[in-house]
């Protein structure tokens, strides 16, 4: 797993209180991680400070799994 | 009840009438508590009269002009630094009016008042947030004016700022209802200030004649709204609009 997937899934964690092995790629933060929706926004502004990235509202809005986040920061990081 | 104890709140405005008599109560209940302003000797002299009564060392100075959006992003951070501990209740106090009719309003008028009165509260309402969401636990207590429900002639840029608060107040709430963390807003009538000082006395008597307790406000009838909205027993209350008014607008 990349550096990145693993500090994804070590904020999503921290944030969400849930169990690692529950952050699987697939997983949904709303339906499989208990989030609400000020949650997923939380967690955006969290990935954007962790990786110095700036995370627009239309592509946050497609961020739902933690395969979402993993590759929309690593096209991000790798442009 | 209403204590406070120990917990960190940031005042703006708290060399106005208002705003020092709010400081004050907050104090009295407890808290630690920031006080900030334009000027720092005026801060320092309020909090020295605070805390002549004891307490002292849970007073803090904290000068901001909030007419600067960088000021009003950084004040919640530097009010924590002081306090050395998060902050717990927000009061938005700070205000001023720019008075005239509409068809001499310059738009310096309007912008410097929106600015001030509307966009500073959002913005420390926006850096306070942040933290409180996170620790699940935080007051913020805005206050507004009544003339942002009823209006009144010149005053549209203050009234647009105070109506924006209230909205803005009830949004806020509806966000961080889930967290535990409340927002309200407190809405004074007339108050005794330097704000309402200017005002001439013929206007001053007709306003008090439309007030049903007969009386212009003191600050000190404002400030326990503002105690009790911050207080762990008003934990069912958000996104409310509490007029303390002498029954001027029954609303």
């Amino acid at each position: 797993m990349s550096e990145i997937a693993d500090k994804v899934k070590k904020i999503v964690v921290e944030h969400l209180g849930v169990d690692e092995s529950k952050v699987t790629p697939d997983a949904s933060f709303i339906d499989d991680l208990g989030a609400d929706s000020l949650d997923t926004v939380e967690l955006v502004m969290a990935f954007e400070e962790a990786f110095s990235v700036e995370i627009p509202e239309d592509a946050a809005e497609k961020i739902t799994t933690v395969k979402d986040a993993i590759d929309y920061i690593e096209k991000q990081k790798a442009a | 009840m209403f204590r406070l104890d120990g917990k960190v709140a940031l005042v703006t405005g708290a060399s106005g009438g208002i705003g020092r008599e709010i400081a004050r109560a907050l104090h009295a209940q407890g808290a630690v508590v920031v006080l900030s302003g334009t000027r720092q000797a005026v801060l320092e002299e309020v909090a020295a009269s605070i805390g002549a009564e004891g307490g002292a060392d849970r007073l803090h100075v904290c000068p901001a002009d909030l007419s600067d959006a960088a000021a009003a992003d950084a004040l919640v951070a530097s009010a924590e630094e002081k306090a050395g501990a998060p902050l717990a209740i927000l009061v938005n106090n700070a205000g001023l009016t720019r008075d005239t009719l509409a068809i001499r309003m310059k738009d310096e008028d309007w912008n410097r008042v929106l600015d001030v009165d509307l966009a500073a509260p959002f913005r420390l309402c926006r850096a306070a947030l942040k933290g409180m969401l996170r620790r699940r636990a935080g007051r913020i207590v805005n206050i507004a004016s009544v003339v942002g429900v009823t209006g009144n002639a010149g005053q549209a840029n203050y009234a647009a700022a105070k109506a924006g608060m209230i909205g803005m107040g009830k949004s806020l709430a509806q966000e961080a209802g889930s967290r535990g963390v409340t927002v309200n807003t407190v809405v004074p009538g007339f108050v005794q200030t330097a704000m309402t000082d200017v005002l001439p006395d013929a206007h001053k008597e007709k306003l008090v004649g439309s007030i049903p307790l007969g009386r212009m406000g003191q600050a000190s009838d404002i400030a326990p709204a503002v105690v009790y909205l911050a207080s762990d027993e008003a934990g069912w209350v958000t996104g409310a609009t509490i007029h303390v008014n002498g029954g001027m607008a029954m609303v």
